[in-house]
């Protein structure tokens, strides 16, 4: 039995020296002429397409900040540089990264991660060691009530997704002489915290012109399959199917509203660019609403990439197998803006100044306006909703934005 | 809920399209769990990577229409290269754990499991993929209820899959050895059947029935790396409701159970869906045990 | 057991360093956090595998019924639960006082433990029936749809979870009482699996594992034991969940709190790693895997997880001894166990039992 416990203690003892190798140099925050940022985000797991359209984003901004002469702080030129790590998509896991990007790496300049769950778990973090966080992944609503201090989000939050879609039916109802409160509105959501605040928005909205919800479905995480969920479509006529579950909701529902010929006259869905729905089903996808965060037609313009229609180009120049700039990467790249601008603004290093000039950011930028409200949201940027018409995203509302007239009922095909 | 009652009992038409599509899934079903029934019933062995094979086929047809092949041709060509595959597998692996316990088949074929779908994310990405298959959709009573053809398609294909499948194991020479090999393997060693190969063969057929289920899958549905749990848990739950040998019996709780997904989806709703499998699963698995305990003597 | 008093000297040293441990290593204090964690899961789960021999694929379970457990305590002793998870709500983590927060961490981690004491009554007395792979399939089956479930149940928050309350304190203590809330909790876990498996309650369940049906025509009473010893790993489990949930600040349930595909396959892994059915085995194996998880797995680059699938095979086809067990097999004599000369060429595996006089 002794040895047995040696053996144990040999162990014991390699695990120490294994703690003491990686325990050497904490990186500092600002080394020489480069300031890190440092970004949990996912590179693999059910989220690892978007997080590499965000990472993306994140490398592009740094990429053409650094080449314009970088961060000016304090009459010197600093550099940009993010470290990352994989969180797998999971938000435990992200947790975790966390820590180890504040406690070990010594990062005290954070950019958020993909996805509301993983920023969820993220925000706690960062709040507790008082570290800036500027997020552009994250729409959930919840992340916005908790009252962090040292959270900045450049997206619009999720409850705005869809519900220009539900201003939309109540229009064309009164346009056909009806009364808004006629119309009928089936739900389809997926049970994540994204998907389940898009829908909180919708049914806000909804309860103001007085609609009736006549399916309430949640979607399981590996949808394959909302044959059920349509039949009942089918039965009850709505006027209006609002479905929301990131890539896998937008293709399913696509490709089973064609299969069964789901005649309903308003479709509006999330993800439509991620699911690449229009070079899937091509004319399956015609006169299908899609929410979006950004759109390069849009009119929107800083000193850094030009307009909306510049960064879409120089975007598709850099990375390779591009189609269609994904917002994604739109906003992700508008979080490192905002990174440059507060720092130049606050002209020091110290987090809590530079926590300082973030809430106090008011700027343009080629994804649209920045100013944070006292909850860290973006409340001067307005969601889009593009109809797919003819394999082409066109806005149609609000009607500020709206370069095409919708296409109102839409045709099963 | 009982609104979703009410519109059965109101407008029964709509009974048929669920009952028309849980047939239709449930025929791809059976598929996939026969091939878990047969390597269970002949090397004991419970293969947890089941899903993943199903999901490989699948993938194979994304990449084979990539190239502008049909899927359905694409059905061979995947059955073959599944075939080897499985042979492969065989040999590397499920050969050393024949003659260990069963637990570690099942956290072996995990292991499996864990490879197969993280190499399909690494090569393919975590999205979503469809296969179009180009056929069209029809109506019947009245247009109330669709029929893709591709469906109706799938499911023929299922039913002369598995008659070959049937006649293969009734007929052929390696059918008979490999049910020799499941009745009494060291009879079958004695009468000089070369059981090492029954093995060999008898996995390498299931992962291309799996294969080929996946291919029929993703011009149906979607199919995505992480998607093979729940495959492999369905077929869990068809070949212990129906038990291992049971051709009929594997038929008809594919088809249960292509029913109950489809009608819980309907009346609880979809996020029932997929928790109506595995409750399934541990419903059938307890409804066994009070079978068995019934001819067990206990003396609690 | 001349060998007790060095024994003792390894624990204290194990002990002095997990005291020391944060204040030596002060970055490091949440990976060593999650390492006593990972440790608690390892003998949680041997206690059952290794020991009774009912391996079981859903352990998880109580770990994320622990967390909701304590995570609805904590909340519902001041506040509507179903208002606090609602998406608009306007109440935060950051609303608890001090005293709120204490009261509730207390009180939540007992009524985890307790839970899923219950839990495990409940479940094993319609489980229990099943044997080897049917009991493994059907917890793993339990385990799955316990995740599924959660997140359609509204009241608790559904999909979109709960965001735990917020620690009144600096973030020094915080790391600091989460990371003693662990050490206490394995090495409480450690003593009590020791002293569990020296009395006849250890014997007993080893007799069920090496054969059931024997051990029942001995007298003992199996079901029994069985539903004891599967509640005894539920109430360390369950104080983990709550633990667990309070540390990463926000618990949803599919990736948070019933990770059955991460957690709860690590902790059959980490068992097998070090050797099933001995006591330093499944510490062992959980020390060895956190260790080489957090040094190399950010540096695999998206093979992590092709790795860990391939460790779970070669493990479990050709290493399914473990360490302990292959030490145990190469030096005998060293464990305290008899061999023949003639056995020693044999193939005859020594008894797992390295404690019994």
């Amino acid at each position: 039995m002794l040895r047995q416990l040696l053996d144990c203690r040999t162990a014991t003892a390699g695990a120490v020296a294994l703690a003491i190798t990686c325990a050497a140099p904490a990186q500092a925050r600002v080394d020489g002429d480069t300031i890190t940022l440092g970004s949990a985000i996912s590179f693999t797991g059910k989220y690892s397409t978007n997080g590499v359209h965000a990472k993306n984003g994140y490398d592009l901004a740094v990429k053409q900040i650094n080449e314009a002469g970088g961060v000016k702080v304090g009459g010197k030129s600093y550099k940009l540089k993010v470290v990352y790590y994989d969180d797998e998509s999971t938000p435990a896991r992200t947790a975790q990264l966390l820590e180890r990007l504040i406690n070990q790496d010594g990062v005290k300049f954070v950019l958020g991660p993909y996805s509301s769950a993983t920023t969820k778990a993220a925000a706690p973090v960062t709040e507790k060691y008082k570290i800036p966080m500027v997020e552009a992944e994250g729409a959930s609503r919840s992340l916005f009530n908790k009252g962090y201090k040292y959270l900045f989000a450049v997206l619009s939050t999720s409850e705005q997704y869809l519900a220009s879609a539900i201003d939309l039916a109540a229009e064309m109802a009164k346009k056909n002489g009806r009364d808004p409160s006629s119309v009928k509105v089936a739900l389809a959501f997926e049970n994540d915290p994204f998907s389940l605040d898009v829908r909180a928005g919708v049914v806000e909205d909804m309860k103001k012109y007085g609609m009736k919800i006549v399916i309430d479905d949640k979607l399981p995480r590996d949808l394959s399959d909302m044959s059920a969920t349509l039949t009942k479509a089918k039965a009850l006529k709505p006027d209006l199917l609002v479905v929301s579950g990131h890539s896998k909701g937008a293709a399913t529902v696509t490709r089973q509203v064609n299969e069964m010929k789901i005649n309903v006259p308003m479709i509006a869905i999330t993800h439509c660019e991620a699911a690449k729905i229009v070079s899937k089903f091509g004319d399956g996808a015609n006169d299908i609403l899609c929410a979006t965060q950004w759109a390069e037609t849009l009119t929107y313009s800083d000193d850094l990439f030009g307009t909306a229609a510049d960064y879409d180009k120089l975007f598709k120049a850099t990375y390779d197998g591009y189609k269609n700039v994904p917002y994604q990467s739109a906003q992700a790249s508008a979080a490192v803006m905002v990174w440059k601008d507060a720092f130049e603004r606050a002209n020091s290093f110290d987090t809590d100044k530079v926590r300082d000039a973030l809430a106090a950011t008011d700027m343009k930028t080629f994804y649209g306006n920045i100013k944070f409200s006292e909850h860290g949201n973006n409340i001067a940027k307005p969601m889009v909703l593009r109809q797919i018409q003819k394999g082409k995203f066109n806005v149609v509302a609000p009607s500020k934005w709206a370069s095409h007239e919708i296409n109102y009922p839409r045709k099963a095909n | 809920m009982l609104d979703n009652i009410a519109i059965l009992t109101a407008a029964p038409v709509f009974n048929v399209q669920l009952i028309l599509d849980g047939i239709f899934i449930g025929a791809i079903f059976a598929l996939a769990a026969y091939g878990l029934a047969l390597v269970w019933g002949v090397m004991n062995v419970k293969n947890l990577a089941q899903g993943e094979f199903v999901i490989m086929g699948g993938y194979f047809a994304h990449v084979m229409a990539g190239w502008g092949i049909h899927p359905i041709i694409a059905l061979i060509p995947a059955i073959v290269v599944m075939f080897l595959f499985g042979w492969g597998i065989y040999r590397l692996i499920i050969r050393w754990i024949i003659q260990h316990d069963m637990f570690t088949s099942l956290l072996a074929t995990f292991g499996m499991a864990l490879v197969i779908q993280q190499s399909l994310n690494l090569a393919f990405g975590p999205e979503i993929q469809t296969v179009d298959s180009g056929f069209e959709i029809r109506f019947i009573l009245d247009g109330l209820v669709t029929v893709a053809e591709i469906k109706l398609v799938s499911f023929l294909l299922c039913v002369l899959l598995a008659g070959i499948v049937v006649v293969f194991m009734k007929r052929s020479r390696m059918g008979q050895a490999i049910r020799a090999t499941a009745q009494d393997p060291r009879a079958a060693r004695v009468m000089g059947i070369d059981t090492e190969k029954v093995y060999a063969f008898t996995f390498a057929l299931n992962a291309a029935i799996c294969g080929a289920a996946g291919v029929l899958i993703s011009m149906i549905w979607v199919i995505q790396p992480f998607y093979g749990i729940t495959h492999s848990i369905r077929s869990f739950v068809i070949v212990t409701a129906a038990g291992f040998g049971n051709l009929p019996g594997v038929i008809v709780s594919a088809f249960g159970l292509g029913l109950a997904e489809q009608y819980s989806g309907f009346v609880l709703g979809a996020e029932f869906q997929q928790a109506t499998v595995v409750g399934l699963l541990v419903v059938v698995l307890v409804w066994r045990q009070l079978l068995l305990s019934r001819h067990r003597q206990v003396v609690q | 057991m001349n060998a007790l008093p060095n024994e003792h000297r390894i624990h204290l040293a194990v002990l002095a360093f997990g005291l020391a441990a944060p204040f030596i290593f002060g970055a490091f204090t949440f990976q060593f956090t999650i390492l006593w964690i990972m440790i608690l899961f390892a003998l949680t789960w041997d206690m059952m595998g290794g020991q009774m021999g009912y391996n079981s694929l859903g352990n998880i379970v109580f770990f994320g019924a622990g967390m909701y457990i304590c995570a609805v305590v904590q909340v519902g002793l001041y506040y509507d639960v179903g208002l606090y998870t609602a998406p608009d709500s306007s109440i935060s983590g950051a609303s608890f006082t001090y005293q709120q927060y204490f009261t509730g961490l207390v009180l939540g981690l007992i009524c985890a433990a307790i839970g899923c004491v219950l839990l495990a009554f409940v479940m094993s007395s319609f489980l229990f029936g099943l044997r080897g792979p049917y009991f493994a399939i059907g917890t793993l089956g339990i385990a799955l749809s316990a995740g599924e479930l959660m997140g359609a149940w509204e009241w608790v928050g559904a999909g979109s979870g709960i965001a735990m309350p917020v620690f009144p304190g600096g973030v020094e203590a915080r790391s600091l009482m989460f990371y003693f809330i662990a050490l206490g909790a394995a090495a409480a876990t450690y003593w009590f699996v020791r002293w569990l498996y020296s009395t006849r309650y250890g014997l007993a369940i080893n007799a069920i594992r090496d054969d059931e049906e024997k051990a029942e025509a001995m007298g003992v009473h199996t079901k029994r034991y069985k539903s004891i010893t599967w509640s005894f790993s539920a109430f360390f489990l369950g104080i983990s969940g709550g633990l667990f949930g309070n540390m990463t600040g926000f618990i949803e349930p599919l990736e948070v709190a019933f990770p059955t595909v991460t957690f709860g396959i690590f902790m059959v892994a980490m068992a097998l790693l070090g050797g099933k059915g001995t006591i330093w085995g499944p510490v062992i194996g959980a020390t060895l895997f956190h260790v080489i998880k957090e040094v190399t797995w950010t540096y695999l680059l998206g093979w992590q997880w092709v790795a860990l699938g391939l460790l779970i095979v070669i493990n479990v086809v050709f290493f399914q001894q473990g360490i302990m067990g292959w030490m145990q097999r190469k030096w005998p004599e060293r464990f305290g166990i008899q061999v023949d000369a003639s056995m020693r060429k044999g193939s005859e595996r020594p008894s797992d039992r390295t404690s019994t006089p």
